[in-house]
């Protein structure tokens, strides 16, 4: 049955394959965030490469498109000095074609080590690792509402880096929880770290229902909801949601959503902003704030090729 | 052929009986039970000591697939399955390819079945044109060729109006009708029930309220109609209730559950099962036991299987994507004994949800064991154990949530119109 | 059979920096490798009171044994606070075996830059080499079976010994 074992771990309970943060212990949590601290300082040196992975393939299958997520995957994979194919895979509701598991399978005869995906659909990572032979490692590099696990990592490697300590700090998500698999990687990572207060800031149309269940506050006033926090995570909005049932119109979103310096300067003196990008500035985020003092979002890309790396070399180990 | 079933324990729901006695089968109908009619010799005895003599069981919704789906599913394979499954009369819903919306498809899928000699085959035939919700079809020319109710399979039907309309015309006819209450509007797009599952999965969600208010605008409009309505395949705490309420004030008004919703919720998602995509969708833990609670009660008049085989190759896919529905017409017997067990009810009241409750449902003359009748009969071993695997349906389809689950209701033997039409080894 | 005995460290520290003083300018370069190694070159740095800091190698990423050990779940980055190119750099482990350590922390050491020496300074040499790698500077040559691993313990204090591991 399908609740029986936690796919993401091997038998001795080593990570497997990165699907999703939720499942995994904090010790697997640890450790990602402590090698990615090595990773961190080879990113910073000239050579900027490792041998680790030499003579691996890496397939980059993303059934979604995406430049910056790919592309920060293919520098991780290649700063471990292994071989990376991308595979932009053309779905088109009109056509099914080949089906995602008939891919997989073609390219796992083309002795695939690992698999980096991106779906549309939330789960389809769950299949593909369920399909595959057991030496390829699968990552989830985002599939559709439900999880973007190395966004979740980076998120709070970063805070890491500003904050120091996890226990100790009121953190603010706010935007669109509904639609974010970002939002739900970074809830089970901050609350898997001890995080003692998380909270979610947004109007009703797009937090979901039970929200409160993952462990967070729920807030629809962002001056309250931003009240002396040490950390704001900005999520994206999406143009689909932008106007239509989920919300009228960005302007009205930004006005009570978005996150300008006047706001900001309720939260603590000395809080972080956070964004996982693309940013919609005047949307989410004002200019002023995005480029500003207390944004670690240029940061949060470095770190996240050091995560990547991180997750792929514990994984090819295992 | 003269059949003497010998030594079994004789349920009957509808007369009450329990108790060890033979049956008697001549020309195809029960000629006597207990004691043999003079003169008679079988031809065949079966001995059915140990075991359980019940009427063959009813099935509301059993999809055959054909015509149009045959990549799923064949007559041929899935009348086998409902034999194996002890299923003697099978409804089966307009939702083929084309829809059952004209009485020459109708009398074709009869005479098809019929050739088969399995089952009967029940057909429910569409409320609209092409099930596309816009034209009333023939009702009385269908009900001619043979259809016993009419009904939108999962099709949405968003206009009131019409809806309306065909309940006024189907109740001048006093011609039943079947509705799924589902809301398009509030469904549309969602693919789990709107819970902590979906929140946790990042599945688009369908409230409760997209079967409360279509439950809602279909018991107003039974009531302004006069229509006789089967509500089919509830799935809410919520939707039970207003069906309880509506039948204590005195409305005409029956329905069902499938077996899954008897038995599973959203947690048997697990980790994105897409077996576990239903419609309506698996609901909370909260809502599955008051479903199995109005299942005792009488409320839901009917357990069926609700019987959806898909191929592999449309089930194998992300959640969102999968095709909806399982295959269960073999699982309808031992699912309802598994119920009525852990309801702490007698086998009997187990047994009448599937032989003499959906009878009456259906309006046919089945799910009993009387003198006269049609000798369609279950034989079944109630003790014995075994593990449900989907390889081992007899079903084309192998889309099943209930991998692994074990259960208790083997048959061991069908007969339809005295005819042995499923034997087991 | 009876556990081997082992020297003391600190006597083998003394010996070490003794062998070595003669040899190191205000230019060389200390490098020593995570864990044992690292707390060597530290107390050498002190001793010898070296101008130019001293760095640390963490070899997980350049081991030949990735594919079999996997990788240890890391503390310590590596850190290498001067410019290696052109410099003569000292290299020190606790234990000289195999030599593979010492084969991954060159190849580390080389994508840092091309260094104009290499030398290497091991507190403790117990032979059994895979590799042509041997030390200019040993504080002593240790004979054990290959069942036993030997490494270095820190206390409280600061004072090292040589301890028994597993291996």
């Amino acid at each position: 049955m399908f609740l029986s074992s936690n796919p993401q771990l091997n038998r001795h309970g080593e990570l497997h394959h990165l699907l999703s943060i939720e499942g995994l212990p904090a010790a697997i949590l640890w450790q990602i965030l402590d090698t990615a601290q090595s990773f961190v300082g080879v990113t910073q040196r000239e050579v900027k490469k490792v041998p680790l992975l030499r003579g691996k393939a890496i397939f980059n299958l993303f059934f979604e498109p995406s430049t910056r997520t790919r592309t920060t995957f293919e520098i991780a994979a290649k700063r471990l000095s292994a071989d990376v194919i991308n595979l932009a895979v053309n779905v088109s509701s009109q056509s099914k074609g080949e089906s995602v598991l008939d891919t997989v399978a073609n390219l796992a005869a083309m002795q695939a080590d690992m698999f980096i995906v991106r779906h549309g659909e939330s789960g389809a990572p769950y299949l593909i690792a369920r399909h595959v032979g057991e030496d390829i490692h699968v990552i989830n590099a985002g599939d559709g509402r439900h999880a973007h696990p190395t966004q979740g990592l980076l998120d709070v490697f970063t805070i890491r880096h500003y904050k120091k300590d996890f226990r100790t700090l009121r953190v603010a998500i706010v935007g669109d929880v509904l639609h974010s698999r970002v939002a739900r990687s970074q809830i089970h990572a901050l609350t898997t770290l001890g995080v003692p207060e998380l909270r979610v800031i947004g109007p009703k149309t797009l937090l979901p229902s039970n929200v409160d269940n993952l462990g967070v506050h729920v807030y629809h006033d962002m001056a309250k909801g931003l009240k002396d926090v040490d950390v704001v995570m900005m999520l994206r909005l999406q143009s689909e949601r932008m106007q239509g049932s989920f919300l009228p119109s960005p302007q009205e979103f930004f006005k009570f959503y978005g996150l300008t310096a006047e706001k900001l300067a309720l939260a603590k003196a000395d809080a972080i902003v956070l964004h996982p990008g693309p940013m919609n500035r005047g949307v989410e985020i004002d200019s002023d704030v995005a480029d500003g003092r207390q944004s670690v979002i240029l940061p949060q890309v470095t770190f996240g090729i050091a995560i990547r790396m991180a997750v792929m070399s514990i994984l090819a180990g295992n | 052929m003269k059949i003497h079933i010998k030594s079994g324990r004789l349920i009957d729901p509808a007369s009450g009986t329990d108790a060890k006695q033979d049956v008697f089968i001549a020309a195809g109908k029960i000629v006597a039970i207990g004691a043999p009619p003079h003169g008679y010799h079988a031809n065949r005895t079966l001995d059915a000591s140990g075991l359980v003599v019940c009427p063959g069981l009813v099935d509301l919704a059993v999809r055959l697939r054909e015509p149009g789906f045959e990549y799923m599913a064949t007559l041929e394979s899935e009348m086998h399955a409902a034999a194996a499954g002890g299923v003697t009369s099978l409804a089966c819903p307009p939702d083929t390819d084309p829809p059952l919306d004209e009485p020459g498809l109708v009398e074709m899928l009869k005479f098809r079945a019929r050739n088969l000699n399995q089952a009967h085959v029940y057909p429910i035939g569409a409320l609209t044109l092409g099930l596309k919700g816009t034209h009333l079809t023939e009702m009385a020319e269908l009900t001619d060729a043979g259809c016993v109710a009419f009904s939108h399979g999962d099709a949405p039907l968003t206009d009131t109006q019409l809806l309306l309309r065909a309940l006024q015309y189907a109740a001048t006819f006093d011609f039943p009708v079947w509705l799924r209450p589902q809301d398009a509007g509030l469904a549309r797009g969602g693919v789990a029930h709107d819970g902590q599952v979906a929140t946790r999965l990042g599945l688009a969600a369908i409230p409760v309220c997209a079967e409360t208010v279509a439950l809602s605008a279909i018991l107003l409009l039974a009531r302004e109609t006069g229509a006789r309505i089967h509500l089919c395949r509830l799935s809410s705490a919520e939707g039970v209730d207003m069906v309880r309420q509506a039948k204590h004030s005195g409305l005409k008004v029956s329905c069902d559950i499938a077996i899954h919703h008897a038995h599973l919720s959203e947690m048997d998602i697990g980790y994105f099962d897409p077996n576990c995509n239903l419609t309506p969708p698996l609901r909370s833990q909260r809502d599955r036991d008051a479903l199995r609670a109005a299942l005792a009660d009488g409320t839901v008049d009917a357990l069926c299987s609700d019987h959806a085989p898909v191929d592999d190759d449309a089930k194998q896919l992300p959640f969102g994507e999968a095709e909806t529905g399982a295959t269960g017409v073999e699982l309808l017997l031992p699912l309802a004994l598994k119920w009525a067990e852990e309801s702490r009810l007698p086998l009997a009241q187990g047994l009448a949800r599937i032989t003499s409750d959906p009878a009456r449902v259906l309006g046919i003359n089945a799910g009993r064991l009387t003198l006269g009748a049609s000798a369609d009969i279950c034989i079944f071993d109630p003790e014995r154990y075994w593990k449900i695997e989907a390889k081992a349906l007899k079903s084309q389809g192998k889309n099943t949530p209930f991998t692994g689950f074990e259960v208790k209701g083997s048959v061991r033997c069908t007969l339809v119109e005295g005819q042995v039409v499923f034997e087991s080894a | 059979m009876t556990k081997p005995s082992l020297p003391d460290a600190e006597e083998l520290l003394a010996a070490l920096t003794a062998q070595m003083r003669p040899h190191v300018t205000a230019q060389t370069g200390l490098v020593g490798i995570v864990t044992g190694g690292a707390w060597l070159a530290e107390r050498l740095h002190r001793e010898l009171k070296l101008e130019v800091p001293h760095g640390s190698l963490n070899v997980s990423f350049y081991r030949d044994d990735f594919q079999h050990k996997g990788l240890k779940h890391q503390i310590t980055p590596s850190a290498i606070p001067f410019e290696v190119e052109g410099r003569d750099l000292i290299l020190v482990d606790d234990v000289l075996y195999t030599g593979r350590t010492i084969r991954a922390a060159m190849n580390e050491l080389f994508d840092y830059g091309r260094p104009a020496s290499i030398r290497l300074a091991a507190l403790v040499d117990r032979g059994g080499r895979e590799l042509p790698i041997a030390a200019q500077f040993v504080g002593t040559m240790l004979e054990l079976p290959a069942q036993y691993n030997i490494g270095l313990k820190r206390d409280a204090q600061g004072r090292l010994s040589l301890a028994l591991q597993q291996p």
